[in-house]
């Protein structure tokens, strides 16, 4: 039926093994100024660095957790349990050969290296705070193409990354954009020169090793005037029995004409909080896609948004949320029309299974005196079982004359009939339901790479798996 | 009409003082009124940043100028009785100005026979009593507004209370008209109607201003009760003085095989908010919430609904539409709600916002919340302008620009109006509407 594909592996039992903790470098559990100088010493970095984090962590203190709208759930983090940056103590590494035996068995258990050969045209590895591998293929580097972690981005590179660091997301955006300025560690900083169009994926790979861990990685994203770009990230963690946080900040920032699509496959075990701010920045004709799976952790928050800066740029986020037994995929977009004749998509695709719940968030924002704004949104929602819940809550804001918004929703479950008729062709129960959940994604998961769609397909048919009968 | 005098003025009370202490009710009412001042005292007032209160301009909600009503004068009440014109025909009808009754038109002696009870509140609450405290106050307010819902019941003097019996059809509509009288005069309408059994009846409110430029303060209630079977059509036509600060609270809880059609025309005020909740806590049961806005000049209009489908087999369906111009801000939150169990449910909302100036503003927030399967629900928000199109095909046809807006606007509310089946209804709400337009043009 399928072609076997070795591609991303976001198999969730795949990613459920972990390797006995040899880190050197331990900021120790809690957060306090003491925490973000340690991280700053062990990082090197510039005082403006460390001036931002100390920002970062005032405003993290101040700011209450967003409980007035978001999940009580929150309130079970407790910030004074976390480790806030772990590290081996070495440098990312050019070569897999130099990358420490266990951690390299980490990453080829969860066939890394191996994608990296077949179709990749770059690859990061972080293994909790720090990048353990990196690596561009040559031609890719030799255009000009910056692909490297983010301390050492704004090591080697300042110029570029100052400009445009913590601009897309300042630090008071929210209270975990907060969290992530004071101790933000890895992620990747990737600049794309005039023109270039990097014709193969980058990817990044984010795991999580160690418990009561939280995971802060930085990602900025510049392609500039006329270039394309496409980046992956993968996440997984061993279950643990404690919660664990992964909060990320990822800025885009596309220039006159550029276009980045960014995708993500979210596997985190079923204990990790994934609370994520994205956002992306589209200057005159560019495009910025988000396209957004999220399958594992226990809470996901996330909004990946544009903000539509130049003349016809365009933005667009593609979602697909499966929340099994005991998780929250509270997952939406926010698209700001900041400029005429720039349009906007949201496609959002969610099931809830068993005691799942799924939930759109959703903000467009069209300010006045703006001509020919478009934005579509659609968000379906499918409920499996009598126990699974879904909510939709869009905020859209219009003034004047000249655009058009519109927003539709819907929910529904799996037509019985449908089934029936499965079934009196020879496919059991879970087969046939299976079969019904992947057509409510297929329009969506074709839009997708090849080998994430085919990938998806199977995770789905996974958690779906004792989901009737 | 005349204006209020300083002299009339000066027998008024802030309504901030709390309730009145000298007034004929029963000692259970006034007990309970002081308990809600505490509780409305106890809350503390909404800011934006209350997701029930989001984008809403609640710096207006400053209740600091307002007073309760004077005494009408033999002069007063004449002049209102003139000027409460609604439909051509009624069944019964109450007209209250400044939460005083006016006057009372008996249902016909055939449908008092059957048992029709159509009283003043506090008459109700005296004679009918066990069924009064029943039904008063039963529905919470869930929307945001439970500290006004508080201040509501603290200081309602009067409303109408409607009973109609077991299998009872009221053929005519029934007929409220509440006056705002005076500067900075506070009202506090409120209606309960209990509909029993196989019960029929359509009850028509109407919110005016005695003086089209005075200040004021709205905060009213109106629960429905509708009884198995039994079927409530309520249309509400807002259309205080442009000054006026609106707050409505309204709710219906609907029983098996019974449905509620309710229709809100907001036209007046300067800031209204109206909370709609319709409960389905029977199965088979059905509620149509419509409702139409024509907001010029600075006006504000905040709905907020929830379809809550408590039983299985629950029916209901929202489509709210606004005309926005000028500066007007209309803000929509609405949510479906199907609770655990409540299967087979088939919701549908839908708010489309029509802009007609560059400084409109439209906020949507078409919420979903589905804690069951086996659900059909949807929604829908659009926000847009006039059709190029059909305005040049107007325009080639000799209509002046004015005019041809004006047709594409009555088109576009005519869709939700219509869907009340009333036809004499549908031309009153028609004739406000284009009252608002004549004026809005001078």
């Amino acid at each position: 039926m399928k072609t076997e594909t070795k591609a991303v592996d976001i198999n969730r039992n795949i990613g459920d093994f972990a390797y006995p903790e040899v880190h050197v470098r331990d900021a120790g559990a809690g957060l306090s100024e003491k925490t973000v100088h340690y991280i700053s010493d062990v990082k090197e970095d510039p005082d403006w660095v460390r001036e931002f984090r100390l920002r970062g962590l005032k405003t993290f203190l101040e700011k209450p957790l967003p409980t007035h709208w978001a999940s009580k759930d929150l309130e079970t983090i407790d910030f004074d349990k976390i480790r806030y940056y772990l590290a081996p103590g070495t440098g990312a590494k050019r070569s897999w050969d130099e990358v420490p035996e266990d951690i390299k068995r980490t990453f080829e258990r969860l066939g890394i290296p191996e994608q990296e050969r077949k179709f990749l045209a770059g690859v990061e590895a972080q293994f909790d705070s720090e990048a353990v591998y990196s690596n561009i293929k040559k031609a890719v580097g030799e255009q000009g193409v910056i692909f490297v972690g983010s301390t050492e981005g704004l090591k080697n590179h300042p110029e570029i990354f100052r400009k445009w660091f913590g601009k897309v997301i300042p630090i008071a955006d929210n209270k975990f954009s907060a969290l992530n300025s004071a101790v933000f560690s890895g992620g990747s900083f990737i600049y794309v020169p005039p023109g270039v169009k990097v014709k193969h994926p980058l990817q990044a790979y984010f795991r999580i090793n160690a418990e009561n861990f939280g995971q802060f990685e930085r990602t900025l994203i510049i392609a500039d005037e006329g270039s394309e770009v496409t980046y992956m990230e993968g996440c997984t963690a061993p279950k643990f029995n404690t919660a664990t946080l992964h909060s990320a900040v990822v800025e885009l920032v596309a220039l006159k004409g550029a276009k980045i699509q960014y995708i993500t496959v979210q596997n985190w075990s079923a204990n990790v909080f994934n609370l994520v701010t994205k956002r992306g920045l589209a200057h005159e004709n560019a495009e910025v896609k988000w396209i957004d799976c999220n399958i594992g952790s226990r809470l996901t928050m996330k909004y990946p948004g544009v903000v539509l800066k130049g003349r016809k740029a365009r933005g667009e986020v593609l979602s697909i949320a499966l929340a099994n037994n005991g998780q929250h995929q509270d997952t939406g977009a926010k698209m700001i029309h900041a400029a005429d004749e720039t349009t906007s998509n949201i496609i959002s695709k969610s099931i809830s299974v068993g005691t799942g719940r799924a939930t759109y968030r959703g903000l467009v924002h069209v300010p006045k005196h703006l001509k020919n704004c478009k934005n579509n949104t659609e968000c379906d929602a499918l409920l499996i079982n009598a126990t699974s819940r879904t909510d939709t809550y869009p905020a859209i804001t219009v003034r004047g004359t000249g655009n058009a918004v519109q927003h539709e929703a819907s929910v529904s479950q799996v037509s019985a009939d449908q089934i029936f008729y499965m079934q009196q062709r020879g496919l059991t129960e879970a087969q046939a339901m299976s079969l019904s959940v992947n057509g409510f994604v297929n329009d969506l998961v074709r839009q997708f790479p090849m080998e994430y769609s085919v990938e998806l397909k199977r995770l789905i048919e996974l958690e779906m798996e004792g989901s009737v009968g | 009409m005349p204006l209020t005098t300083d002299n009339e003025l000066a027998n008024t009370r802030s309504i901030l003082s709390g309730p009145a202490s000298s007034r004929d009710l029963p000692d259970w009412f006034r007990e309970q009124q002081q308990a809600a001042w505490q509780k409305f005292e106890a809350i503390a007032r909404p800011t934006r940043k209350d997701q029930p209160w989001r984008f809403s301009s609640v710096d207006l909600l400053d209740l600091t100028p307002f007073k309760s009503s004077a005494e009408l004068s033999e002069e007063d009440r004449r002049n209102i009785l003139k000027y409460s014109r609604g439909l051509h025909e009624f069944a019964g009808r109450m007209i209250f100005a400044g939460d005083q009754l006016v006057e009372r038109d008996i249902v016909s002696d055939d449908l008092k026979k059957r048992g029709v009870i159509f009283q003043p509140l506090e008459r109700a609450m005296v004679e009918h009593a066990d069924l009064f405290r029943k039904y008063f106050m039963s529905t919470e307010a869930k929307l945001g507004s439970a500290k006004f819902a508080a201040l509501h019941q603290a200081m309602v003097s009067s409303g109408t209370f409607l009973f109609v019996p077991r299998g009872v059809e009221i053929k005519l509509p029934i007929e409220i008209f509440h006056w705002l009288r005076g500067q900075d005069v506070s009202v506090f309408p409120h209606l309960l109607l209990i509909a029993d059994e196989l019960a029929k009846v359509t009850v028509v409110e109407h919110f005016s201003s005695c003086d089209r430029s005075a200040a004021g303060f709205a905060c009213g209630v109106n629960d429905l009760i509708v009884g198995p079977g039994a079927n409530v059509t309520y249309v509400c036509a807002q259309n205080w003085s442009e000054k006026v600060i609106g707050i409505q609270i309204n709710s219906s809880k609907v029983d098996h095989d019974g449905s509620v059609k309710s229709l809100n025309l907001n036209l007046g005020s300067r800031y209204s908010r109206f909370e709609s909740l319709s409960r389905l806590i029977g199965e088979g049961s059905r509620s149509d919430m419509l409702a139409v806005a024509v907001a010029d000049g600075e006006q504000e209009f905040d709905a907020r609904t929830l379809q809550d489908h408590v039983s299985p087999r629950t029916a209901s369906d929202l489509l709210y539409k606004n005309a926005l111009s000028d500066r007007a801000r209309c803000t929509f939150g609405g949510l479906i709600r199907v609770e655990p169990h409540a299967h087979f449910t088939d919701a549908y909302q839908k708010v489309r916002n029509l802009l007609l100036s560059d400084d409109a503003e439209a906020n949507s927030m078409p919420g979903l919340e589905i804690l069951a399967d086996n659900v059909r629900c949807t929604h829908g928000a659009t926000s847009g302008q006039i059709n190029e199109d059909e305005m040049f095909y107007l325009r080639s046809r000799g209509i002046p620009v004015k005019v041809a807006q004006r047709l594409i606007v009555t088109g576009f509310l005519n869709e939700v109006i219509g869907r009340l089946e009333q036809p004499p209804l549908a031309d009153h709400l028609n004739r406000l509407i284009e009252g608002k337009f004549a004026q809005s043009a001078k």
